[in-house]
């Protein structure tokens, strides 16, 4: 194809992308890197015949002309992204300083917004990843080895976890674990405690939230497995028995390692969906005890005062952890399209 | 494999037939559990009392005389307009696959047919746009919208999901494309067709099967998103999941929690029947990217 028709032919999407990816990103830039204007104060004296007081107003006049000088705001380099609510540097040093022990250090750092949302969406995203990998392979395992109908009975209830919407598929589960909904009050029942809350400790909330992570994901990691699963050489298995081969073995030694690639896939796929969790900290209102980057963004800029700057900020910060984890692809697929300079 | 399948001891048979009632059970009762239980009252589905009374109806029937009622249904579409949130997630979808496709289409045929660097470079963005959480980018939309007046309508909206499904649909379709073979249109060329008329004659007519599939991933990014539509919608534009977001805060009264029950509910069956009638489209999609490594 000419560069000329590829440009066409490329262009509109081009585009979209451009305008409505690219762009805002140096909007979230240049956001982090200002904040609003102070409103301009004036003292005015007024005198009556009791004496003279001087009040204290905002001069609209020059509120307005500075803003329309310098319509992003103030410049303040990199003050938001050290300050509390971000990376904190001050705080940290502080309790680097006065800390007693290590684990005094990180629950230290647990009071500080954002290494407190780091600290859930790395472990999400560590926990559920690997979780998803092995739940998928088992239930492909699984249904592989059922009868035919059975199998497209299975693939059918096997989708649903994972299409829906993450929001509503939290929600049913929330009311369900809900203290008075079936699986809460059965929990209650089985440990015989009546005030047992999955919903009231950090610990049975992270739990919770972990195990709705791996419900909606198996699902996806399942699907890509039995597809891998129907293209096992059969020579290779057959090989292998008349080597004396148990079941388990060749599942070990040969299926497996067939479907080696795509686990690299479903963990890429599933590192990038899991570190944007989200959904269900406003699902499971669970935002008291976890919190993730998406969703400090979400709370900084869905307020009555929007916090525009801190979630840019957060963004920005956020989008440097995606390139990071993104990294050891990128490099690979450079290695792969650059063999040996 | 067969013979295989007929020597397998019964201990991992029933190991195999549990694990596999296991996950049916966790993959498909808390949608029925739900389904069943939004035609009770708030005191049958959760009730703290005897879990059966979900099953009997007891409240419910105090409340209505029989055991099951539509009240959270009517509550939800009536009372609190749920059927404006549906409309609006309809135009939203419909919008959002039809453009995204016509824009992806164009761009993932042109990369699957241009072997040069820059397409290599092209895909690589768009995969590191793919792995941006939207919210990120939500907070650099916001200044300029409201400054240009145009935060909190729909063609806003379906403009910026158009943008973010596009490195996704885009992957997909250069995929799919891939799998023509490039002979096809290069013989049309040889006919006398520029590049246009060849993917207009020759690729146009084989492109559906990929074109339907990346439409259902792209209908399903649209038709779940929280993140775009919840902020840039305003509160009477708003499509089904940021409405049910709504009902979470607004209706903690006794009884409308039903309301997000039934909201809940109806939002699940346009999906049910999705799968039931795309599933193997599903399947391919999802295993598209995977098999080619």
């Amino acid at each position: 194809m000419k560069h000329k028709t590829f440009f066409w032919f490329f262009l509109p999407t081009a585009l979209a992308m451009f305008l409505f990816i690219a762009l805002p990103l140096t909007s979230i830039v240049s956001q982090s890197l200002h904040t609003p204007h102070d409103a301009v104060l004036v003292v005015v004296e007024s005198c009556d015949p009791f004496g003279c007081k001087s009040e204290t107003t905002i001069d609209h006049e020059a509120s307005k002309q500075i803003k329309e000088e310098q319509p992003k705001g103030k410049w303040v380099g990199f003050q938001i992204y050290t300050d509390r609510n971000h990376l904190a540097f001050k705080e940290v040093g502080e309790l680097w300083e006065n800390k007693t022990n290590l684990i005094d250090f990180v629950s230290g750092l647990n009071n500080l917004p954002f290494y407190r949302a780091m600290g859930f969406t790395i472990t999400f995203v560590l926990v559920v990843t690997p979780l998803v990998i092995l739940f998928g392979l088992i239930i492909a395992l699984a249904v592989n080895s059922l009868h035919r109908h059975l199998k497209g009975l299975m693939v059918f209830f096997s989708l649903l976890p994972m299409i829906v919407t993450p929001l509503v598929g939290s929600l049913i589960l929330f009311w369900m674990i809900d203290s008075r909904g079936i699986i809460g009050s059965g929990l209650q029942e089985l440990f015989a405690d009546p005030n047992l809350s999955l919903k009231a400790s950090t610990g049975l909330t992270w739990i919770t939230l972990i195990v709705y992570g791996v419900w909606h994901s198996a699902p996806f990691a399942f699907i890509v497995f039995y597809a891998g699963l129907q293209t096992v050489p059969q020579e290779t298995i057959e090989a292998a028995m008349i080597d004396g081969a148990s079941r388990l073995q060749q599942t070990y030694h040969v299926v497996v390692p067939h479907l080696s690639p795509l686990v690299a896939f479903v963990a890429l796929i599933q590192l990038m969906d899991n570190f944007r969790v989200f959904e269900p900290i406003v699902g499971f209102s669970a935002s008291a005890h976890a919190t993730s980057l998406s969703w400090i963004i979400w709370n900084d800029i869905g307020q009555e005062i929007r916090l525009m700057s801190s979630a840019a900020t957060t963004s920005v910060l956020t989008i440097i952890g995606v390139i990071i984890l993104l990294m050891p692809v990128l490099i690979r697929t450079w290695r792969e399209f650059n063999p040996q300079k | 494999m067969t013979s295989n399948q007929i020597k397998r001891p019964l201990a991992l048979q029933i190991l195999i037939y549990g694990f596999v009632l296991f996950w049916f059970i966790l993959a498909a009762f808390p949608f029925m559990w739900t389904m069943w239980g939004s035609f009770k009252v708030e005191l049958d589905f959760f009730s703290k009392l005897d879990w059966t009374n979900v099953f009997s109806g007891v409240r419910t029937q105090v409340v209505y005389g029989k055991s099951f009622t539509g009240a959270g249904y009517d509550g939800a579409w009536i009372q609190e307009e749920f059927w404006r949130a549906f409309l609006n997630t309809a135009i939203v979808c419909f919008c959002t696959v039809l453009t995204s496709l016509t824009l992806a289409t164009l761009g993932g045929y042109a990369l699957s047919r241009s072997g040069f660097r820059y397409s290599f470079w092209l895909l690589i963005i768009a995969l590191v746009f793919r792995a941006l959480p939207p919210i990120t980018l939500v907070s650099g939309y916001l200044q300029p919208f409201y400054d240009w007046n145009v935060w909190g309508t729909l063609p806003t909206t379906i403009i910026v999901l158009v943008a973010i499904n596009q490195p996704f649909t885009l992957w997909m379709l250069h995929s799919f494309f891939q799998t023509i073979p490039k002979e096809l249109d290069e013989s049309a060329k040889v006919d006398g067709c520029s590049q246009f008329q060849a993917f207009r004659h020759v690729i146009i007519p084989v492109m559906w099967p990929g074109v339907i599939t990346a439409g259902l991933f792209s209908f399903l990014l649209a038709y779940n998103d929280f993140a775009v539509t919840g902020i840039l919608l305003s509160q009477e534009n708003q499509t089904m999941v940021p409405k049910i977001a709504s009902f979470m805060g607004t209706t903690q009264t006794e009884g409308n929690i039903m309301f997000a029950v039934a909201a809940v509910v109806s939002s699940i069956i346009p999906l049910f029947i999705l799968v039931m009638f795309f599933q193997r489209q599903l399947v391919s999609g999802l295993t598209a990217g995977a098999v080619k490594g």
